[in-house]
């Protein structure tokens, strides 16, 4: 499997937590490669090509969002960022500009592998995988546009569908407001109101129980993922 | 110096004081003459070329030279300030320029013509105050004067020359002046210099000069410098002797008394007092003493009262004000208590008549005065005729108090037809005394004359026989009838008196009342700004006047720039120099502007108020009236609520200080508890997690694998309440400092609690959690990351609160359990032991933990704290209390909706 491994380049400046990230992931069978600064980083992109970048918000040499922009640039690569608790709005420019999802430190090493895994699925989705999500009793396929609780079909209006869609495109990764409302309303600028009511009825139709979701989550402050 | 007989051996405190104050100060030379061109200006420039020669840094500030070639060229060489110019009405006056010699800061200033007169706008009225400010500054200062600038000497010049000196200089400046130099010039040589032009005067003096520069004139002017600079030397050598401490012959200290009454020659009065206390060496003391007749007084005669104590305080006597019944009484008691010998008074203006009825005040000082020396001071050169009397001008002007006397006698006359047949006519007479009495004791001398003259009239014409006729028959009639008379007139004028003291007790009564209303009114005010604008508005009201406060900035420190605090009407136009007058006004800490001495063309007055500890703040007046002009009443009434508003404005700060102190006490408090918790809390986590991995790591092969487990799980978990911890500190910091914004979007409440809840599941994992939302509550405006560590901070405590197994329940609902309550509540329940009483209040409280004892509950002490911080700063609230149906602590949060 070491050939097919995938390659994570860590972005981090604090030598004990790239060393935790580096034995934690190699654990997992993932191939790492280091960088402690921005420029490093952007040479390790250039001459290794990794599968997904872990990237620390706080550098030395460069602001982390200017980081993600660069590697934009040039690249599609999947960007997880490690960011601090309580600092919601870095974390939702982040996303907004280009990263993929999130992890708050202090992190556990479960909840880092969960976001890992979404993010590479996702490229490989992207690559054309498969377009059915499944996550116990519900089921949704992106080719027919089938969505089942069990085995009863569920009758979704196409605004609540297309929210659906996004999500289950994205499994597993947070979706800012922002992101949804560009992709589904095609329009930034519209009032979140309106996806919040949009997901109130989505959970009322997909979740066994709406007051206690167990698909649709709220990410207070950011957005929603799909679990 | 009571008795005067000093500490042979020790130096007197008061002299060494003075010392002190010169030696800070720069020091003034005052170049004296008995007349203009004697070679003052000359003998300045030599000495200071010499000075400069010496290298002392020397300039000129303002020198005439009035075009004298000697004089000139004596001016050669040195330094000259250029003179300010000033436009007044269109022409262009030069000034000695204050600030550029201020700023220049030389060692020395020579500032010619001490008496100058400055141009309206300068910043004193007087150079001699301009000298102050330097001599204040730390400049030496040479300057120029002649005899006839004196102030106290000032009338005596004017009787040997008949021409009056406008500009004088208080005889405090020569006085205070480090050395006076008398620059003598015979009358011969001077008239001899006259004839060769190197006198010069103004062309307008031409007219006088004849008069002014006869031999006998000079004669006298020179004998008056010389012994006015003899007293002088004599001063020097007095204040040198006391300073050393030596023994030296003086006798015992004098005092004289000048009376100070509000006549048309109390300035000369306290002038020729001056003479005589300063011929004597004697303290000088003025006593004003308010009679019942003071609140009469003309404001002519206020002026001059007013005017007369400012000259007597000029001249450095100590004014006095006694209230009292008789200004002979008062006056010896006041110079028996401070041991005056001498006691000066002005020459009487009282008519002869008056004299005779009630002793003029000299007869009776002499009289009663034994060992005290009762001097005369001449009157004034031109007598001013003695005003109209007042009481012509008290009568009232209206028909009203007549007509009421017409009533009032016909009222008396039909009394005495009614009981004519009963009693005698004696007694008749006696009724007709009380429309007398009534007319005087309401409305003054002139109504009741009139009433007078109507009665005997009546009397007259209704009683004595014949009747109806204004002739008298029997001889005993006409007796009874003077009689009626006299008693009407004495009455008249008894009540008259009556009156005047009531009028004026009421007049105190009311200044006396509006005081007190004032205090009672800013007695409870703790906040600065509303004490303001309570002053400013009260002022306004009894001065009819725009008022202005200014303080410094920071109230505690003397650095902070004036500014505008507080003003009525608020849109008060206050312009850069007005601004500049009340800083003057702060720094001297005198009033100033407007009717003072400095800045006197100012549009408003500004008066410094300060306490016994601090200067506190300027208040400035701007009369509203036509005349502008400020009574001396209404500045009295200022100085007295100014006096109250200093007092209350140091209340007020004090007791910001007592807050600030309490909140530093508390604060420190905060500290000590937060060192407390975040050494316990730290380290008890820290030291679980080194235990238990330097186990692992040390022991790991002797472990069976349920134990590694068990390590490691307590390493976690006690790392993750670490980071809990560390996160609780960060937001309460966060809090603190005010720092969060709430990021408001909409909420709804079920997600909230399901969000909550989720993140909760670890903390709660050994509790029954049931959740109920209602239907249909509106969504909330909250910032959702606030709101959710709020409820899980409440959750965190009931699991904490609670036995595992134990059941929390958390409900969302409309306040009052209905929908639209216009607020959505979630309340956490658990079923622990609940909440004591002691502990309910103190619940929110940063770093309180109940249960503080045993440590049994695991906890920052901050959970709660931040939680109620976090609800609202979004506009919620949060309470606590215990379950109604069982035991059990319930917490409600509250949001609008």
């Amino acid at each position: 499997m070491t050939g097919d491994a995938a390659v994570i380049l860590i972005v981090e400046d604090e030598p004990p937590i790239r060393r935790l990230l580096r034995m934690t992931l190699g654990a997992q069978d993932y191939r790492t490669i280091e960088a402690s600064t921005g420029a490093e980083a952007l040479t390790a992109l250039r001459h290794h090509r990794p599968d997904l970048v872990l990237l620390d918000l706080g550098l030395p040499d460069m602001d982390g969002l200017l980081l993600i922009a660069k590697i934009r640039e040039s690249s599609p690569v999947p960007i997880v960022v490690l960011s601090s608790r309580h600092d919601e709005t870095a974390k939702v420019t982040a996303l907004d500009s280009g990263a993929d999802d999130y992890v708050a430190k202090p992190f556990g090493a479960d909840e880092l592998m969960a976001r890992i895994r979404a993010a590479l699925r996702h490229r490989l989705q992207q690559q054309g995988a498969g377009r059915i999500f499944t996550s116990d009793n519900l089921s949704v396929d992106l080719v027919r546009r089938l969505v089942k609780r069990g085995s009863e079909d569920i009758k979704l209006s196409p605004k609540e569908y297309d929210i659906l869609e996004q999500l289950v495109i994205h499994a597993g990764k947070v979706l800012t407001h922002k992101h949804l409302l560009r992709e589904v309303w095609r329009d930034e600028s519209v009032d979140p109101q309106f996806l919040r009511v949009y997901v109130h009825q989505l959970r009322q139709k997909i979740e066994a129980n709406p007051s206690a979701p167990r698909h649709v989550l709220t990410e207070p402050g950011i957005g929603y993922r799909l679990t | 110096m009571p008795a005067g007989v000093p500490d042979e051996t020790r130096p007197s405190p008061d002299a060494l004081l003075k010392a002190a104050q010169r030696e800070s100060r720069g020091k003034l030379k005052i170049f004296f003459g008995a007349a203009p061109g004697v070679g003052k200006t000359y003998e300045m420039l030599v000495a200071a070329r010499r000075r400069k020669a010496e290298s002392v840094d020397v300039v000129v500030g303002v020198v005439e030279t009035h075009g004298r070639a000697e004089t000139e060229a004596q001016l050669a060489g040195l330094e000259i300030v250029p003179r300010r110019r000033i436009d007044y009405k269109g022409r262009v006056l030069e000034e000695m320029d204050l600030d550029a010699i201020l700023a220049r800061r030389p060692a020395l200033v020579l500032v010619d013509e001490l008496a100058h007169t400055n141009a309206p706008g300068s910043r004193h009225p007087k150079r001699y105050l301009d000298v102050q400010d330097l001599l204040a500054a730390g400049i030496d200062v040479y300057s120029t004067m002649n005899v006839q600038h004196v102030e106290s000497l000032n009338d005596v010049v004017a009787r040997i020359t008949r021409i009056r000196v406008r500009e004088t200089v208080p005889d405090s400046v020569l006085d205070a002046a480090d050395e006076v130099e008398l620059i003598d010039l015979t009358p011969a040589d001077l008239i001899a210099r006259l004839g060769e032009g190197k006198v010069y005067v103004h062309d307008h003096a031409q007219r006088a000069l004849k008069h002014y520069f006869l031999p006998g004139n000079l004669t006298a002017l020179r004998e008056l410098a010389l012994r006015r600079t003899a007293e002088r030397v004599d001063d020097q050598m007095l204040s040198y002797m006391r300073e050393h401490a030596i023994t030296g012959p003086w006798g015992a200290g004098e005092r004289v008394v000048v009376c100070v009454d509000p006549g048309p020659d109390a300035a000369n009065t306290v002038r020729a007092a001056k003479r005589t206390a300063v011929g004597l060496d004697a303290e000088l003391l003025a006593l004003y003493v308010e009679t019942g007749r003071h609140g009469l007084l003309t404001e002519t005669e206020q002026a001059r009262l007013a005017e007369a104590l400012r000259l007597a305080e000029q001249l450095g006597a100590e004014v006095v004000r006694v209230p009292g019944r008789s200004v002979v009484e008062e006056v010896l008691a006041f110079a028996r208590s401070r041991n005056a010998t001498r006691v000066v008074v002005g020459k009487s203006r009282r008519s002869r008549w008056f004299e005779l009825r009630h002793g003029s005040v000299v007869d009776q000082l002499v009289r009663s005065g034994s060992g005290l020396a009762v001097e005369v001071a001449p009157s004034g050169d031109k007598a001013e005729p003695s005003g109209p009397i007042d009481w012509l001008f008290g009568a009232p002007r209206t028909i009203g108090p007549y007509f009421e006397g017409m009533l009032t006698t016909a009222a008396a006359t039909a009394a005495g037809v009614l009981i004519n047949d009963y009693v005698g006519l004696p007694n008749i007479s006696l009724i007709f005394v009380v429309p007398v009495m009534v007319a005087a004791a309401r409305h003054g001398l002139v109504p009741s004359l009139w009433v007078s003259a109507l009665s005997v009239l009546c009397f007259n014409f209704f009683f004595l026989p014949p009747l109806y006729q204004f002739t008298i028959a029997d001889p005993a009639n006409l007796l009874a009838l003077v009689f009626l008379m006299f008693i009407a007139v004495a009455a008249s004028a008894l009540g008259t008196r009556t009156r005047a003291q009531t009028e004026a007790a009421r007049r105190e009564a009311r200044t006396t009342a509006e005081l007190f209303a004032f205090s009672r009114k800013i007695a409870g005010v703790i906040d600065l700004d509303d004490l303001l604008w309570i002053v400013v508005t009260h002022l306004a009201r009894l001065m009819r006047a725009e008022i202005a406060i200014l303080m410094p900035e920071k109230t505690s420190s003397e650095t902070g720039t004036l500014v505008l605090r507080a003003a009525f009407p608020p849109d008060s136009n206050f312009t850069e120099a007005d601004l500049a007058a009340a800083r003057w006004s702060w720094d001297a800490e005198r009033p100033t502007g407007r009717g003072t001495d400095t800045l006197p063309g100012g549009r408003w007055l500004f008066m410094p108020i300060r306490t016994s500890r601090s200067s506190i703040a300027v208040i400035g007046v701007l009369p509203t009236g036509d005349t502008g002009e400020i009574p001396s009443s209404a500045r009295r009434l200022l100085e007295a609520v100014g006096n109250q508003t200093a007092v209350a404005i140091e209340r007020v700060a004090l007791a910001a200080d007592i807050d600030q102190a309490r909140l530093g006490a508390e604060r420190e408090r905060l500290r000590s508890a937060m060192l407390t918790s975040v050494s316990h809390d730290l380290r008890t986590p820290l030291a679980s997690i080194i235990g238990a991995l330097s186990s692992f790591r040390s022991y790991r092969d002797r472990y069976d694998d349920s134990t590694r487990d068990e390590l490691l799980e307590t390493a976690l978990s006690e790392a993750e309440r670490l980071d809990r911890f560390v996160g609780n500190l960060l937001d309460m910091t966060r809090l603190d400092a005010g720092v969060i914004v709430p990021r408001r979007e909409a909420v709804e409440v079920g997600d909230l609690i399901s969000t909550t809840l989720r993140r909760a599941a670890p903390v709660l994992k050994d509790r029954v959690v049931a959740s109920i939302v209602a239907p249909d509550l509106p969504a909330l405006s909250l910032d959702f990351v606030l709101a959710e560590q709020a409820l899980f901070n409440i959750l965190d405590n009931a699991a904490k609160y609670s036995a595992p197994g134990g059941r929390i329940e958390v409900e969302g609902r409309g306040a009052d359990g209905g929908i639209k309550g216009g607020r959505v509540e979630i309340v956490v329940r658990d079923d622990g032991p609940g909440i004591d009483s002691a502990a309910l209040g103190r619940l929110f409280e940063k770093f309180y933990r109940a249960d503080d004892g045993d440590r049994r509950r695991a906890g920052t002490g901050l959970g709660l704290a931040i939680a109620k911080g976090f609800v609202e700063v979004q506009g919620g609230s949060i309470s606590a209390g215990n379950r109604h149906d069982r035991s059990g602590a319930e917490f409600v949060i509250s949001y609008p909706t």
